[in-house]
């Protein structure tokens, strides 16, 4: 196994060791159930959403409407919540003189830690999305999605659509987990990195809705985690996917070259 | 590289803004030393350990472990070098062994059996499977022990091992240096207790303000100050002129008690004339100047917390 590797695995033990860790990813299993539960209850829905008319067509539906809904907030918080305390929890425990006092580079530390965050990452939005389309699928059944041009798609290739759309919505939700793990290096702060990560996802968002920001709109972080809409189009509109994948990129890079070179040089003392 | 010295500083430097912490140090540890880093809390001890292990940047001047510069080799100079500076630190959420086997990877990885061994090592094998969070601060300070002497050191710097230990525990700690220190560690021991450099080390540095003040032999230090004792005599006159006929006798005053310096030879010679001329006396007491008096005059008495009552090991 190489440095990174070990470094990595210890990552993933640790969060796997803390609350937070299952906090997230709870909230992120539990909010699709809760959704599918209330709808199933309840008559009515979210029919202005994208695709919220079909809801309870087929069990493919849920999952989208319900990342649209977490787009906001939800996943954002969650995902800053791990991602802002990924360093700064060394700091709070004073861990960071125990293991850069060993053999590994401070570059290999980081880099684990970084992995350990994009797993987590991934991890939510997969969750989320797969236990929505079980959820949705035990209480409306396993049914050909209507897309947003209106035709017919089937369930097996409404699947991997599906599948797509949550990787392709991961890429911002990591620009937001870069953004957190540069504040969690530098602010050695978990509370300040977490809501701080959070109000940048929230700025971007509002930035999108005030009048006069439609020129920048399409290069927004927010606007990303509608990218998935072009996949559900016929034909399949790539534009939004490709803007979604190099502006990502950017959002997920900048921050974390920035945290590298802080985290490289920042003197560790008294933590 | 292998005749270059353990440790060895030169002209370091910290500077936080207007602060000075460490200011021009020039450390030499030399191969099997017990090296005592001795000065008041807020010297500027942890702050110079730190630089050594790489975790801070020095504002000027260089440091170096076995010839290698943390700030140039980064983890490699740490290679053969283990320690802790502060209270050592772990993962409140893992057990003892997990913990132990997470700075293990951080090396190379290890066996089970040698885990076992070091956690026997710091008699913390039953309490193992704990977690951490539920350590008192001894069993911190002894993992702390563990997790270095896991990657086999030939430096170990400690940072103020003992402190905050209770009475027991300081032996332990002391009883443990002394055994790595007589399998060939070379041992780099920060500290404020005066007695545990006494006990422990042979040669030391006294920092003041960020600044070397004495760096030598132990010995050498305390043989440096002329010795004083003090005589209670029943006839302090018959007495003074005793000892102003004994030779290697000086500085005699007689102010309510007689004072008056020489070495130890002469002490002993003294206590056998004084019987012969029979000349009665309650007490006879050294006052010499201690280490910590030594080390009190060198630092302006600045030592803040330091605890005269320490219990000496035994």
């Amino acid at each position: 196994m190489t440095a990174v590797a070990r470094v990595y695995r210890w990552e993933i033990a640790k969060l796997l060791a803390q609350k937070r860790t299952y906090l997230g990813l709870g909230t992120a299993v539990a909010v699709p159930i809760i959704f599918v539960v209330v709808l199933v209850l309840r008559s009515g829905g979210p029919n202005d959403v994208p695709l919220g008319r079909y809801i309870r067509d087929t069990g493919l539906a849920v999952p989208f409407v319900v990342l649209f809904f977490m787009s906001i907030w939800g996943l954002p918080l969650i995902t800053a919540l791990v991602a802002g305390d990924i360093v700064a929890s060394e700091t709070h425990n004073g861990t960071l003189k125990t293991i850069l006092t060993r053999s590994r580079e401070r570059g290999e530390v980081f880099a684990g830690k970084t992995l350990a965050t994009a797993t987590y990452t991934l991890t939510l939005v997969f969750a989320m999305g797969l236990v929505g389309l079980a959820a949705g699928s035990i209480a409306w059944g396993f049914r050909p999605l209507t897309s947003l041009s209106g035709t017919k798609v089937s369930a097996g290739h409404g699947l991997v659509l599906l599948l797509a759309s949550l990787a392709v919505y991961a890429l911002p939700l990591a620009g937001i987990a870069a953004f957190g793990v540069l504040l969690s290096t530098v602010t050695r702060n978990s509370a300040a990195s977490v809501v701080g990560a959070l109000m940048w996802a929230l700025l971007m968002q509002l930035l999108g809705v005030l009048p006069g920001t439609e020129s920048i709109r399409p290069y927004l972080l927010g606007t990303q985690f509608d990218a998935w809409h072009g996949f559900l189009r016929t034909p399949a509109d790539w534009a939004p996917v490709i803007r979604a994948v190099w502006l990502s990129a950017l959002y997920i890079g900048l921050p974390l070259i920035g945290a590298y070179l802080v985290f490289l040089r920042r003197d560790v003392a008294g933590e | 590289m292998s005749d270059a010295l353990p440790v060895e500083t030169r002209g370091l430097v910290k500077r936080y803004g207007e602060i000075v912490a460490v200011d021009h140090v020039d450390l030499s540890v030399e191969p099997g030393d017990v090296f005592g880093y001795l000065g008041p809390n807020g010297a500027g001890k942890t702050t110079s350990l730190r630089i050594l292990l790489g975790l801070i940047r020095p504002t000027a001047g260089s440091a170096r472990l076995q010839g290698r510069d943390p700030l140039i080799d980064g983890a490699k100079a740490l290679e053969g070098v283990a320690g802790f500076v502060e209270a050592p630190r772990f993962y409140p959420y893992l057990s003892g062994r997990r913990n132990l086997r997470l700075l293990a990877d951080y090396d190379e990885p290890v066996s089970r059996a040698r885990i076992d061994e070091v956690l026997e090592l710091v008699e913390l094998r039953d309490r193992a499977k704990d977690k951490v969070g539920g350590y008192s601060h001894g069993m911190r300070q002894r993992l702390g022990i563990a997790a270095a002497l896991l990657r086999a050191p030939r430096l170990l710097l400690l940072d103020e091992p003992t402190t905050g230990l209770d009475p027991a525990g300081m032996r332990d700690m002391r009883e443990l240096v002394r055994r790595l220190a007589g399998e060939g560690i070379t041992i780099l021991l920060s500290s404020h207790l005066l007695n545990e450099v006494e006990e422990l080390c042979n040669r030391v540095a006294i920092i003041r303000r960020g600044a070397i003040v004495y760096q030598g032999r132990l010995r050498e230090l305390l043989d440096r100050a002329a010795s004083t004792y003090r005589l209670h005599a029943l006839d302090p006159e018959r007495a003074r002129a005793a000892l102003l006929a004994q030779p290697g006798i000086g500085d005699v005053r007689l102010d309510g008690a007689l004072r008056f310096s020489a070495d130890e030879a002469a002490v002993a010679a003294l206590t056998v004339a004084l019987g012969q001329a029979r000349v009665a006396f309650t007490a006879l007491v050294p006052e010499t100047a201690t280490l910590e008096e030594l080390f009190l005059g060198m630092t302006d008495g600045e030592s803040s917390d330091h605890d005269r009552r320490a219990p000496v090991a035994v």
